[in-house]
């Protein structure tokens, strides 16, 4: 870590009631220039992940490659094993009897997407993570039932203990408090 | 999924007669409800009677296999030339079932159908301990189940790899893929419930558990945007998947010579039966459930409803499908096609399990036709329990009596399932329920995370 230049606390937090509010919340802070921040929901919002400034997902693209991984590698195995390995007469068929080997290369094809959609999200998200700043805020447990956050962190280059603070109380928050490391 | 939350729902709740959730319930009161049934909640007396019964059935396969592992499969009834019997029956009938948990989780999320979140996780487990009750039979069935790892293909000494041009391999790696994906699926979707679940437990050993299964889930907003997006991602691979198992599965049959198994129709005809007697099992499962832990305001009516004309749209091309198998018999004019179907229907000796299924099957559901039946959950209950045995007896016709007579008379033999047969079906029956009892006991039944977005109010308003 940076020891130096750390930050002393690792944001402000301030909580919202209403999903409303912490939308609207978010896109003032991003007009204003903040763009180190985060916003908490207890259920996908769609207007907040945009309004954080998350616009390009690559999670599609890797599920692409891991369902192409998974086409060739399980069709590269069947005609390995069938034609290369162990050449096996079956009833007279070819040794590269590429209809029956469609069944297998399809569920590898969806083993591959699949398993490249839940580790690739878990991957980009950074999970698993047990530690976390944001659980340092006591009402924080709140996100996970009701309430709603907006984080902006010190690293951001336009936060100010102070004027933050003062921005986030000026939107109407429940209540602002710091975040410790 | 994007415009999950920009679509007012306030329409759905309050306008439609029969509402996915009943009104008057907040984000903060579905969240302290539900966690409630895990953390705070007295547990029912039914569910220690429930656990009773079912912990003693799985005892009873636990002892069923040690012996069929000690002695051999010799205990089954199985025979020459009906070598494929109750194993394959059970195999079918569970994986079926697990079907309709994956139609509710990947199809039905697909397709936008909002009812579908109160029942969802609960349909997914189910998908899952079902495919697990399935995959003990083949596995059993191999005689030797500690050598099962023969049938991957890897490098090794004996120098021998599996066919791949076989059925049977193919059902290797649909099971095994449906089994993985299902599983995962499954966890993904309990994560941010989790994450619930460690906010509010007090018990330390439960907040260590539940934090540790929630990998540090805060909720953030851009961990929403990728989890949606594998969200989707993934129903929308599970969709393909769900319908190719069971696809696969009917190849055990269909790609064989034997009159009575050689069908085109078997694919579709076999998917058709997953989803109806899958259906047939979320309801034998949901009304006991909201009645004992008091969950009406979030199973709803509708709930029940709309799985009833599933049910009964699927017994329908059921029917159709008994209905092709006899025309094509007929129309093939082929003698053994022919023999086959008379022997299946009333000059063989079992000709009680085709009347049976016909009766349980075909004529019973009809009574879903009625809104009165569909409204009304004893009802429901029953016919579920009835389709439940139908499809039972369905792979029971068409393994047994297309196996009992083989195309040389010498050969010819009956089939009598041992008490052997009996103890195992009865077992993972058992094991299914135990399972499933811990799954309601110690995992939230209903997904805590989308009941908050279908409520009023859960999307945010846009000014202008």
């Amino acid at each position: 870590m940076r020891k130096p230049t750390r930050p002393a606390i690792y944001g402000v937090m301030a909580e919202f009631d209403n999903p409303t509010d912490v939308v609207a919340a978010t896109r003032r802070a991003h007009e204003e220039g903040y763009r180190n921040m985060d916003a908490y929901s207890p259920y996908p919002i769609e207007a907040l992940s945009e309004a954080v400034g998350h616009h390009k997902e690559r999670l599609p693209l890797i599920v692409l490659i891991g369902g192409i991984v998974g086409l060739i590698g399980g069709y590269a195995l069947q005609y390995y094993v069938s034609v290369i390995n162990y050449p096996l007469n079956v009833g007279g068929k070819p040794l590269h009897s590429w209809p029956a080997f469609i069944p297998i290369t399809f569920e590898t094809t969806v083993l591959g997407a699949a398993m490249a959609a839940i580790f690739g999200m878990l991957a980009l998200n950074g999970l698993p993570e047990p530690y976390h700043p944001v659980f340092n805020v006591p009402n924080f447990a709140l996100a996970s039932r009701d309430r709603f956050f907006l984080v902006i962190e010190a690293r951001d280059p336009k936060f100010d203990r102070e004027a933050t603070t003062g921005f986030l109380r000026s939107l109407g928050a429940q209540e602002v408090a710091d975040v410790e490391h | 999924m994007a415009s999950r939350v920009d679509e007012p729902h306030d329409d759905l709740i309050h306008v439609t007669p029969n509402p996915v959730i009943e009104p008057g319930h907040t984000a903060a009161s579905v969240t302290d409800k539900i966690s409630a049934l895990v953390l705070k909640r007295k547990t029912p007396l039914a569910w220690y009677i429930g656990f009773f019964i079912s912990f003693s059935l799985a005892n009873v396969l636990m002892f069923t296999i040690a012996y069929l592992v000690t002695t051999g499969i010799g205990i089954w009834g199985n025979n020459w030339p009906v070598g494929w019997a109750f194993d394959i029956i059970n195999f079918v009938w569970w994986i079926g079932i697990g079907h309709a948990g994956t139609l509710i989780s990947a199809i039905l999320l697909l397709l936008r159908q909002e009812w579908r979140t109160s029942i969802n996780r609960f349909a997914e487990a189910m998908t899952l301990f079902a495919v697990a009750c399935a995959g003990l039979f083949p596995l059993l069935h191999t005689g030797r189940p500690w050598l099962a790892y023969w049938m991957l293909p890897y490098p090794n000494t004996m120098n021998i790899y599996p066919q791949f041009r076989s059925p049977l391999m193919w059902d290797v790696f649909a099971v095994s893929t449906y089994a993985s994906v299902s599983a995962l699926f499954w966890y993904v979707g309990l994560i941010p419930d989790f994450a619930t679940l460690r906010d509010r437990a007090k018990n330390r050993a439960f907040k260590v558990v539940y934090g540790m299964l929630a990998l540090g889930w805060r909720g953030s907003a851009r961990h929403w945007h990728r989890y949606e997006t594998a969200y989707l991602l993934l129903a929308g691979l599970a969709t393909p998947l769900v319908l190719s198992v069971h696809t696969i599965v009917s190849f055990d049959f269909a790609v064989s010579q034997l009159p009575g198994w050689h069908a085109t129709i078997f694919p579709p005809y076999f998917v058709a039966g997953a989803i109806y007697a899958g259906f047939a099992m979320v309801l034998l499962l949901t009304i006991p459930l909201r009645k004992f832990y008091g969950l009406e305001d979030f199973i709803t009516l509708r709930h029940l409803r709309n799985s009833a004309k599933i049910m009964l749209a699927t017994g329908l091309i059921v029917g159709y499908g008994y209905m092709m198998e006899a025309f094509m018999a007929w129309y093939s004019a082929s003698e053994y096609e022919g023999f086959m179907l008379k022997n299946r229907i009333w000059t063989g000796p079992y000709w009680w399990a085709y009347a049976l299924l016909l009766i349980t099957n075909i004529i019973i559901p009809q009574i879903l036709w009625s809104k009165r039946a569909r409204h009304n959950t004893a009802i429901l209950f029953i016919v579920s329990l009835i389709i439940s045995v139908g499809m039972w007896l369905e792979r029971f016709v068409i393994i047994v009596t297309s196996l009992h007579r083989d195309f040389l008379p010498s050969s010819w033999a009956m089939y009598r399932p041992t008490i052997f047969d009996w103890s195992m079906f009865i077992g993972t029956i058992g094991l299914f329920f135990t399972l499933l009892l811990l799954f309601i006991r110690f995992l939230p039944a209903i997904s805590i995370f989308e009941m908050r977005t279908i409520l009023p109010g859960a999307a945010p308003k846009e000014e202008g």
